[in-house]
């Protein structure tokens, strides 16, 4: 009883509440409060420090020798970097483009009430419960010219078929969208279906009686109702693709060379094998400069409009 | 230093642990490692129940990762948190990192009671040193410069082992036609650096090598000799198979195995894979030092840096220390490594013809000066600079379309641009 009495304190002199309603008020505050420390600490107390560590002259382990945006001007002259920058938006970009489109078109697909749908969506949905690892390394194998895809058609009799992306360093990129995209179509497909599902039958109709064909109605009424799913979706996958990391080492080991490395790889090798915590840690505040370019406006652009709508 | 003092509490935590583990044994060390392969683990084994039989505790700390990466993300976390193990496999300059940080301790006890001065050849004892004091003990001693070969292929390609850069390229011509792979090789930074070490070696000389990987001297590194030495390196390209990218080196190892490749550049842990799949040295597979380097010896030493710790524990690391140089454990570890021991007085009747081969070269490149650290594999340069190093030694060596002295202006600046 002492507890709940020493919290009813707060309330004030004035109101004049039970002390079981005082705790019932400060409950999911007191409840929430460890969790929100833990976050504040290991989320935006760590980002502080890798902040503070980008100044530094850090090697192998932290120091505090401040160089002001020295490692910054580093990072802008190495090679390397710019490399997996470009490579971030590349895959970025298509990784998540081509999952929305074919997210949107096989759950339109499996919308048409057709038979035996519950198996066909798992069937797509399955390779989302596969580690990206799992998948990197199959892809691997299967696009292996020696030994996967390539190799298979060559067997076939058609000699001269080359698919040789995963050792080509101007396409090895293009493996990466490859595999991300078989992972992580079926998931977006399922949001887009729990999407259709979701919308009124009524507006449908009302659309058909109006005579509009099926392309328009589409367009002009079902498209417009997904927009809430594409916004997660879009948060989704582009978190994913900031974050890909696995991938990488799993299927192209970021090489030939350095051709497919991306902004996180290029970011645990110089501050974890290369004792360059300072360079390491200015290429991971980059990234988060990164994220929070795209997601802000994006983010305040959809809430406005969401409060306007 | 006071940042990585012990606090209490860790203290507390780890005796603790110490405690609930192992109430028998007075003093105990910690170990990181990471032999964990069925050989090497073995061969830690012998260390382990050496320190036994002398009435020491060993507390095994084996952290998985064939280059040590994950080891040293958790020996750093150790370190920082003030509660670093008894001794941990630090190698080459890296050793000094650690010494400027103050977390070593000393070993010059041990030294001169077993008399290392005399026992390591000056370049090795160089490494273990910090301050001119004792702060590592050598393990072993592994030659980077190897060709490997299987004399099936050779013969059916009509070819005889290559002894200079020359005979490679004709002879890799002829096993093409023959139907084989010439060179197998792995496609991941180190092993591109590995190979362009060796190719540096045969073109430059080791003068040249010194100069330009182990002092980043920049007149070597742009210079017309670097460029042949780039070009020359890439043309081995030319004798590799498509599939490269990212192969693991030990797949590569097992082409030539299965006959499917001739030969392999690689260091001699090599030969494990050799003696697993049954094979006999000089009988089944061949070695011989890299076509154009029978002079040098690119060294790889592996060896455990002592930590500054106090009381028991110090007594435990010292005899640790005193340990890993006798012949029992030298021998025994060697033989199931690949390598050779880091004493050169050994009997090596014991040991297989390439080893037998690797300590004669060893000794007779400390004489003449053929003795020089590897860069692939962090002997020469900090990690920075290899890492920088190797950026562009891998970039090259995979873009077709990347020109030699583009590259080697990319060394020059790569060797600067380090803070």
């Amino acid at each position: 009883m002492s507890l709940s009495s020493s919290l009813a304190r707060p309330a004030g002199p004035g109101t004049r509440r039970s002390p079981a309603a005082a705790l019932q008020a400060w409950l999911p505050k007191l409840v929430l409060a460890p969790s929100v420390a833990i976050s504040l600490f290991f989320v935006y107390g760590f980002m502080l420090w890798t902040f503070v560590l980008s100044l530094t002259n850090s090697r192998m382990l932290p120091s505090y020798e401040f160089v002001g945006f020295a490692q910054y001007a580093r990072l802008m002259a190495n090679d390397r970097w710019w490399v997996a920058s470009t490579n971030l938006v590349v895959f970025g970009g298509l990784f998540v483009a081509i999952c929305l489109a074919l997210g949107l078109l096989l759950a339109i697909l499996l919308d048409q009430r057709i038979r035996q749908e519950g198996a066909l969506r798992t069937v797509y949905l399955y390779p989302m419960a596969l580690s990206f690892i799992v998948t990197g390394v199959v892809w691997k194998w299967l696009l292996n010219p020696g030994l996967g895809i390539q190799a298979m058609v060559r067997g076939w009799g058609f000699e001269s078929f080359t698919f040789d992306w995963l050792v080509d360093p101007d396409m090895a990129v293009y493996t990466l969208v490859i595999a991300a995209v078989w992972q992580a179509s079926g998931f977006v497909m399922a949001l887009f279906l729990a999407g259709l599902r979701g919308i009124d039958d009524s507006i449908i109709k009302a659309a058909q009686l109006d005579g509009a064909s099926l392309p328009r109605i589409y367009r002009r009424v079902v498209l417009p109702c997904l927009r809430p799913v594409v916004f997660s979706a879009v948060m989704i996958l582009a978190h994913i693709a900031i974050k890909s990391f696995d991938l990488v080492v799993a299927l192209t080991g970021g090489g030939p060379g350095y051709a497919s490395d991306l902004p996180a790889t290029f970011m645990y090798a110089h501050a974890f094998t290369r004792a360059q915590v300072g360079l390491g840690s200015a290429s991971a505040m980059l990234m988060l400069g990164g994220v929070l370019a795209i997601l802000i406006p994006y983010l305040y652009s959809e809430l406005r409009s969401r409060r306007h709508g | 230093m006071n940042a990585f003092k012990k606090t209490p509490f860790v203290l507390a935590a780890s005796l603790a642990g110490a405690l609930s583990l192992s109430s028998a044994h007075a003093a105990e060390v910690e170990v990181l490692h990471w032999w964990t392969s069925g050989g090497e683990a073995r061969a830690a084994n012998v260390l382990k129940e050496l320190m036994e039989a002398e009435g020491y505790g060993w507390q095994d700390f084996a952290v998985a990762g064939g280059g040590g990466e994950t080891a040293m993300t958790v020996l750093k976390s150790r370190a920082m948190s003030g509660n670093p193990p008894s001794a941990a496999q630090i190698k080459g300059p890296e050793i000094q990192e650690w010494g400027e940080l103050g977390l070593l301790g000393e070993l010059d006890g041990v030294a001169e009671a077993e008399g290392w001065d005399t026992l390591l050849p000056p370049t090795v004892a160089d490494i273990m040193r910090h301050d001119g004091q004792y702060v590592a003990v050598p393990v072993n001693v592994h030659r980077v410069n190897w060709l490997w070969a299987n004399p099936e292929v050779l013969e059916a390609a009509g070819v005889a082992m290559p002894t200079t850069l020359d005979e490679l390229f004709a002879a890799g011509e002829a096993i093409r036609e023959a139907g084989y792979v010439p060179l197998a090789h792995g496609g991941q930074a180190w092993q591109d650096a590995t190979v362009f070490e060796t190719v540096l070696l045969a073109t430059a000389g080791t003068d040249f090598y010194r100069q330009a990987l182990v002092e980043l001297d920049p007149e070597a590194l742009g210079s017309a000799t670097m460029i042949e030495a780039l070009e020359t390196f890439k043309r081995l390209r030319t004798l590799m198979d498509d599939d490269m990218p990212g192969r693991d080196w030990n797949i590569a190892t097992s082409m030539v195995i299965n006959g499917d490749a001739a030969m392999q550049l690689m260091g001699d842990w090599a030969k494990g894979e050799f003696t697993a799949a049954g094979l006999t040295a000089g009988v089944d597979y061949l070695c011989a030092a890299a076509p154009g380097t029978q002079d040098a010896f690119t060294f790889n030493i592996d060896s455990l840096a002592m930590f500054r710790v106090e009381g028991e524990e110090r007594e435990a690391q010292q005899a640790l220390a005193r340990l890993v140089l006798e012949p029992t454990f030298q021998e025994a570890f060697n033989k199931a490594k690949g390598s050779i021991p880091a004493r050169p007085d050994l009997d090596m009747s014991e040991f297989d013809t390439c080893a037998q081969r690797s300590q004669e070269a060893f000794r007779q490149t400390a004489e003449q000066g053929g003795l020089v650290p590897s860069m692939a594999h962090g002997m020469a340069v900090r990690a920075d600079v290899q890492g920088a190093l190797f950026d562009v030694v891998t970039n090259y060596f995979n873009s077709p379309d990347l020109e030699a002295e583009e590259a080697a202006r990319r060394m020059v600046n790569a060797a600067q641009a380090v803070l």
